[in-house]
């Protein structure tokens, strides 16, 4: 259950952003499990009351901002996150989708909030795989607002071929070592973004997820 | 460091959770729900479930002389109330670690509706051999992570050949063939079964765990066989790389997964515990 009340807007409201990729069910079970009120929609007014955005996603980085597009969220997505700063988290695609561009498939252009680029992993070592598939450690920096209060052993599950590069290093706060390291968190204001999936990733996950809606901007 | 998955695997007949041997037999083996709270809570790092309800016409004759004498309930047909859809509605629910589903898929539209219903990763068996083309057009749609190709095969004068159809019919595949063509075709992950070591609990077959090293790119998730702890220490032992799964030993220990997990950290290997 949800142990912090919202002094103005009560419960956070809680709206997954629904563009046609990935299972958006395990994100939805996650969060109402820790009692949150939550939709799936793509829907403006649904996302214009949110006070909460998750962007989830599973698929390539093209087929996620043609579906985006398609859908008619880039307006309003810029409008609520950048303009009215509401905070948002994506997982895995939906954290990718929130840099400047990407190079899978072919070069596209991202939502642009976090300046960098998504490029594929190259392995360091003969014994790693791609996808980089499974449970791994995340270091997470002492001021992460996502890692707050965790202290068990941080273990996430991922799933992806591709990780983000941002250009400004401040707004790292979880790397994972593989693959020469890259980077599994970041947060930069009201902007929120795991590589992993919390929701796929045990009370741990859950933990990061209740972190996430008990943050307020501001 | 990418840690060693360990993964129970559920087999559900007709709404019902049972177990096998050698493909063939099926004992009930409890509630499905209760059992996907108490593997999430034991620290599972994945969940399969495997829906092997059959046709009615295939129900009679492998089926029906063993069922009905280990349990009354199992052969009733499948309705509304213990549909596959409404089992993953119900246990996706609460489970909180990757949830496979897998049999019974025939179309696009069949994976659609399981990952709706909450599924994550999808396996596929006898269609991928009816249609290699499937596995193509299903990773496209859903994605390679999406996409588990079990493969289930037994040895035939020194060769392992694949089998479909529940371990039924052979196919003309050699796994080395079709454990290549499947992964061109985009598939994400493999779930690599020995129809020999089924249920037996003497172990995986340790030959073709090390026969697939360094084949593939993709995970390879492999069981059959499991008896005891020691067993999985073989299989991580024989081939690094491979996850480890098991049906019958999960279910009838208490805190099973949390003692294997215990007992492969001691013998250092890299588990999430």
């Amino acid at each position: 259950m949800p142990k912090d009340l919202f002094s103005a807007e009560g419960f956070a409201q809680v709206c997954i952003i629904d563009y046609g990729l990935g299972n958006i069910t395990s994100v939805y079970n996650a969060i109402k499990t820790l009692g949150f009120n939550v939709n799936i929609s793509n829907n403006h007014s649904d996302i214009e009351k949110a006070t909460h955005l998750i962007l989830p996603g599973v698929g390539s980085f093209y087929s996620g901002m043609k579906n985006l597009q398609e859908y008619d969220l880039i307006d309003i997505l810029n409008h609520e996150v950048i303009k009215k700063k509401k905070p948002i988290l994506g997982i895995c695609l939906g954290m990718q989708l929130l840099a400047s561009f990407g190079h899978e498939s072919k070069y596209c252009e991202g939502l642009g909030w976090v300046k960098g680029a998504v490029k594929r992993m190259n392995k360091k070592l003969e014994s790693e795989k791609l996808p980089h598939m499974g449970w791994n450690n995340l270091s997470a920096t002492s001021n992460s607002t996502l890692a707050k209060n965790i202290t068990e052993n941080l273990v996430f599950y991922f799933v992806h071929s591709y990780h983000l590069i941002p250009e400004d290093k401040t707004i790292i706060t979880g790397l994972c070592d593989y693959a020469g390291g890259f980077v599994a968190m970041i947060e930069s204001e009201n902007i929120f973004g795991t590589q992993f999936h919390p929701e796929k990733s045990h009370d741990i996950g859950q933990r990061l997820i209740d972190n996430f809606l008990n943050y307020r901007a501001g | 460091m990418l840690k060693t998955r360990i993964i129970p695997v559920l087999l559900l007949k007709n709404g019902v959770l049972v177990r096998s041997r050698n493909f063939t037999l099926h004992q009930s083996t409890g509630n499905y729900i209760y059992q996907v709270e108490r593997f999430s809570e034991w620290r599972a790092d994945e969940i399969i479930y495997l829906d092997i309800s059959r046709e009615s016409s295939h129900d009679t004759d492998t089926g029906n002389s063993v069922i009905g004498s280990t349990s009354s309930n199992i052969s009733k047909n499948s309705n509304k109330d213990n549909d596959i859809i409404s089992v993953i509605n119900q246990i996706s629910k609460i489970c909180r670690v990757p949830l496979t589903i897998g049999g019974g898929i025939r179309s696009i539209e069949d994976i659609r509706k399981r990952l709706a219903a909450g599924a994550d990763k999808i396996s596929i068996n006898t269609i991928a051999i009816d249609n290699p083309s499937f596995i193509k057009e299903s990773s496209r749609e859903f994605g390679s992570q999406c996409i588990v190709v079990s493969i289930d095969v037994k040895k035939e004068n020194g060769t392992w050949m694949v089998y479909k159809n529940f371990g039924k019919n052979s196919t003309n595949f050699t796994i080395d063939e079709w454990i290549a063509l499947v992964v061109s075709l985009g598939a994400g992950e493999i779930l690599l079964q020995s129809i020999d070591q089924d249920g037996r609990g003497n172990g995986y077959d340790l030959e073709l765990v090390k026969h697939v090293e360094k084949m593939v790119e993709i995970p390879i998730v492999v069981l059959g066989g499991v008896g005891d702890f020691e067993h999985l220490l073989d299989g991580h032992k024989m081939n690094r790389d491979v996850a480890l799964a098991a049906g019958n030993i999960f279910h009838f220990t208490e805190r099973s997964i949390v003692n294997a997990k215990k007992f492969l950290l001691k013998s250092g290997v890299n588990v999430r515990v």
